[in-house]
């Protein structure tokens, strides 16, 4: 479908720590890719492994107990094994990250204009002036209210809005042509979370980024993403075009999933469908598929760990389909 | 109709800061909660829900204003005569680790009310009543007996709310006022805990006072919506009504914002301008005219009346959404 | 921040006031023991005891008492010692406060710069045999008793090898002032202060490492590794600004209470005639004006302490600045 190499392609990743003497998998065998100005979402819930891929990355993850393997090719170089210091160069220069908490994401001593001019400047030779005036366009640019004035302020006296915009403000300040969001409305009110997402749908076209969206909510991935990659404890469930996934999910993990959301419109259903028990610890994850002891359709050869095949235009980790009896389209009440 | 089983009248909080600022984080509440329903307490942070819920339950103490629960006036009650209401009124609150004591075990936490009241006789329980007591509660909640000799940390966060609301259950309550019991866990836990608390009502009766941000999980819930907006109530009524025909433009707009999981073509969320004013100084009039796509001239100089509109359906509004009633 | 500041000074000497009830209740108006005779020294004559009784207005109310006890100390200033026969007790305080404040600023200035570059490279070098060795080396600096150390040196510097090229700068025991000679000052202090430093900067060093190793799981400083800084800047600029919380509250409460005559050890090995000894003479000699008068000193110094750590807080923290 796409003519030129994918801007970041996993392959395999897999990201293990040591704990009393062996390693424990919290990521195993993801693979993935985020094209040209696409919005990627990784979705699952807490433990999925969503953050740690990301984390991994950006080679944020710099601990000796930790094992990162397989391969993650940005723009073609290698970073998987590249040393920190080649890294250095790369983040907040070509991929750049925001992060959940926005309140904790900033250094609380340094105004947020501060922070922002110095990204910046670790990645170009440019004047202390030069840099604010960027940094004061950035905030204009992504909706701040008298940019000027709030460069001078410090995290703590801005709402959680205002805060996540200096923060997105500050990933774009050098050009990245990626942008990797870890849960970045989570803690922040409804009302603001749609102007958020908006800005981040924006991107492509502005700034010309792709976007790699983690999140646990089913919700802002359709709203966002192009593409979706679904994790349950540290495999890949599903991945594929949102479209195609809202539309009839293959994984039966990502059925139960959107059925588990309490509807906003239609009928309500007087229980909701609930997905029992609740995900394996890393240690005690089953050696066939991971979902099987919560899954409704669970039968013999879910005791083998399912390989990703392809099914329409969606990857799935499930032998239903193979078995030629697919999971029904989805039924959603009509959103008129 | 019955009476009310909660009334409150006119709620007013103010929290004094520094530098002389006040900060009004209820301002004139009333609503009631009808026996066996469920009242959905919904808004974005400052609003006051949180802090509506801790008044409720005589956690926290109010500036002014009248709570009467089951005919009685307890809002002047001094904490010895609050006693033996306590057990009428429960709560359940968002972070289920903390509010576990982790060196205790789950039985000795979920016993502890009833060895701290007598039973209905007034006699103090003894042992063995205690025993069945406890078999009784975790069957209520779907764990196992054998989790009562555990500590909270084997659990995990949905276990642990369970374990929550097993003590809540404990004294047998009337009313049970939950904050955000829900928001800290995962989706598919969540739908666990919805239904339970679903459950729990059909089997014993209970009347709740459900305070949550998640406006699907509210919906699902309860029977009766309450909307807030900086410390006031903004539109209030049958599930249903409010949210399918929001009068309040605050209301619609938190519903046009929800991003709901399913791919929409053409359309995008609706935006609100700005962020949330700050409740210390909250606007003039209507304290929703900086935001509301609506807003006229009268909006900022005059602060309009929670007023009914249709049925039990009202709105705090000059120009409520007609089109839609 | 000036309202700030002037509420600061009113509350200071609130505590100040304060204080000096508390020390004057303890020391004179202790049921049972008659200040007077204590005031006037063993076996005073009648008339002393008369004439005592009368200046310090013993005869009369208690808080007329504690008014006679301020005005002599800080109007007057001419409370008088009876143990050393009416050697005035200010001015010998004026006098040991230089030798004390020269001896516990030059350590402290010490202490803070080696403990920051030992704390930061161990928490840079974390886990690493530099990491240990570096907190070996502070926890052995904590367990040398001071007395001990001040006296190898005394010993090296003073003795064994006074006569060698290493250590024939080193002028003898005893206080050089400043204003004599700032090369004697510094010749002459130079080896107390590295002593009075080895401990504080086991303290510190190990207090700041754990402080910074705390403060690197946090999201900022994650944060700041994902805009592509420097190891060194992230430690620095980011890491090492926000843990100073607890390196500067320690600080306020030692160097207060060092000035305060806490530095007694290192002034009684270097025969340096500070505040401390001063104190430990007037109490081992119940010589009660002296012991009130440092006692007021210290407690002054240890609440200016308080107030410029609360303004540094104010600096190292805009959160705080606000909160106000």
């Amino acid at each position: 479908m796409r003519a030129e190499a994918p801007l970041l392609e996993v392959h395999d990743l897999s990201v293990s720590f040591r704990s009393r003497g062996r390693y424990i998998p919290i990521v195993e065998k993801v693979s993935f890719s985020v094209g040209s100005r696409e919005i990627l979402g990784i979705v699952g819930e807490s433990g999925s492994g969503k953050s740690v891929t990301a984390m991994a990355i950006m080679g944020l993850i710099d601990a000796p107990d930790v094992k990162i393997t397989g391969s993650a090719r940005f723009r073609g170089q290698e970073l998987v094994g590249l040393p920190q210091k080649a890294f250095r160069h790369l983040r907040g220069r070509d991929i750049a990250m925001i992060f959940q908490d926005p309140m904790t994401a900033f250094t609380p001593v340094y105004t947020i204009g501060w922070q922002i001019d110095e990204q910046i400047r670790a990645h170009e030779a440019l004047s202390k002036t030069g840099a604010r005036a960027r940094t004061v366009q950035l905030l204009g640019d992504m909706g701040v209210p008298d940019p000027e004035r709030t460069a001078n302020r410090y995290p703590h006296q801005l709402s959680g809005g205002l805060r996540q915009r200096a923060m997105i403000a500050m990933a774009l300040s050098c050009n990245p042509v990626m942008l990797i969001a870890d849960e970045p409305t989570t803690a922040l009110d409804v009302t603001v979370q749609a102007q958020i997402l908006d800005l981040l749908r924006n991107l492509r076209h502005n700034y010309g980024s792709s976007v790699l969206l983690i999140t646990h909510d089913m919700g802002v991935v359709a709203e966002t993403c192009d593409n979706v990659m679904v994790l349950y404890s540290g495999r890949v469930a599903e991945r594929g075009p949102g479209e195609a996934i809202f539309a009839q999910p293959a994984h039966p993990y990502t059925a139960a999933l959107l059925d588990s959301i309490p509807p906003l419109t239609g009928p309500r259903p007087a229980r909701l469908p609930s997905i029992a028990g609740s995900p394996p610890a890393p240690l005690e994850r089953p050696s066939g598929c991971a979902f099987a002891p919560r899954c409704h359709y669970a039968h013999e050869s879910c005791v083998m760990l399912p390989p990703l095949i392809s099914y329409g235009s969606q990857d799935v980790a499930c032998v239903l389909p193979v078995e030629g009896r697919p999971l029904p389209p989805r039924v959603v009440a009509d959103v008129a | 109709m019955s009476t009310p089983l909660l009334r409150a009248i006119d709620l007013c909080k103010e929290y004094r800061l520094p530098r002389g600022q006040t900060l009004r984080a209820l301002d004139n509440v009333s609503l009631e909660v009808m026996p066996g329903e469920v009242l959905g307490l919904v808004g974005e942070s400052g609003c006051g829900k949180s802090t509506l819920g801790r008044c409720l339950l005589r956690l926290t103490d109010l500036s002014s204003g009248a709570i009467i629960f089951d005919g009685q006036e307890i809002s002047s009650l001094g904490e010895r005569a609050m006693r033996p209401l306590r057990r009428q009124i429960q709560m359940v609150f968002q972070d289920s680790y903390a509010s576990l004591n982790p060196r205790r075990r789950i039985g000795d936490l979920i016993a502890e009310p009833l060895r701290v009241h007598p039973d209905e006789n007034g006699q103090k329980r003894s042992r063995a009543a205690i025993d069945a007591r406890l078999a009784e509660l975790m069957e209520l909640v779907s764990l196992p007996a054998s989790a009562l000799a555990r500590y909270p940390h084997e659990f995990s966060g949905g276990q642990r709310q369970r374990i929550n609301i097993a003590r809540a259950l404990a004294l047998s309550p009337q009313l049970v006022v939950a904050d955000e019991p829900v928001s800290a866990l995962d989706v598919s836990v969540q739908a666990q805990i919805v239904n339970l608390f679903t459950d729990l009502r059909e089997r014993l009766g209970l009347t709740y006072v459900f305070i949550a941000h998640d406006l699907a999980v509210v919906r699902q819930i309860s029977t009766r919506v309450a909307v807030m907006y900086l410390g006031a109530i903004v539109e209030l009524g049958e599930t249903d009504a409010v949210l399918h025909k929001p009068a309040h433009p605050y209301t619609a707009a938190l519903i046009a914002a929800v991003p709901e999981p399913v791919i929409r073509h053409g359309t995008s969320l609706t935006l609100l301008r700005g962020d949330i004013p700050s409740p210390i100084s909250p606007p003039s009039g209507c304290r929703f005219h900086t935001r509301c796509p609506k807003a006229e001239a009268r909006c900022s100089a005059e602060a309009p009346e929670l007023r009914p509109l249709q049925n039990d359906h009202a709105a705090a509004c000059h120009f409520p959404l007609m089109d839609s009633l | 921040m000036i309202a700030a500041l002037f509420r600061r000074l009113g509350q200071t000497l609130f505590v100040l006031f304060g204080i000096s009830v508390l020390v004057f209740l303890v020391f004179f108006a202790t049921p049972g023991a008659d200040p007077t005779s204590r005031i006037a020294g063993k076996n005073a004559s009648p008339e002393t005891m008369a004439r005592v009784r009368h200046e310090y207005g013993f005869d009369r109310p208690l808080p007329v008492q504690y008014a006679t006890m301020m005005k002599k100390l800080f109007i007057t200033r001419d409370l008088a010692s009876y143990v050393d026969r009416g050697e005035l007790v200010v001015p010998e305080i004026v006098q040991a406060a230089p030798v004390t404040l020269s001896l516990a600023t030059g350590g402290a200035v010490i202490w803070v710069v080696m403990s920051v570059v030992m704390g930061t490279t161990a928490a840079a070098f974390r886990g690493t045999l530099i990491d240990r060795g570096l907190m070996i080396l502070g926890l052995i600096g904590i367990s040398i008793p001071v007395f001990w150390l001040g006296q190898v040196a005394n010993l090296i510097t003073q003795a064994r090898y006074h006569d060698t090229w290493l250590f024939s700068w080193v002028p003898g025991l005893g206080y050089i002032p400043f204003s004599e000679s700032p090369l004697g000052w510094f010749r002459a202090l130079i080896i107390p202060w590295i002593v009075l430093a080895v401990l504080f900067i086991g303290i510190y060093g190990r207090v700041l490492r754990a402080d910074l190793i705390a403060v690197s799981g946090e999201d900022f400083m994650r944060t700041a590794r994902a805009k592509g800084l420097s190891p060194a800047r992230v430690l620095l600029v980011h890491g090492l600004r926000t843990s100073m919380i607890t390196f500067v509250s320690l600080f306020g409460l030692d160097f207060a209470q060092l000035i305060g005559g806490g530095a007694l050890l290192t002034e009684v090995v270097f025969g340096l005639q500070g505040v401390g000894r001063l104190t430990y003479q007037a109490l081992s000699n119940l010589d009660l004006p002296l012991i009130m008068a440092s006692v007021m000193y210290s407690a002054v110094f240890v609440v200016l302490a308080n107030a410029v750590v609360d303004m540094v807080y104010v600096f190292l923290d805009p959160r705080v600045r606000d909160a106000r």
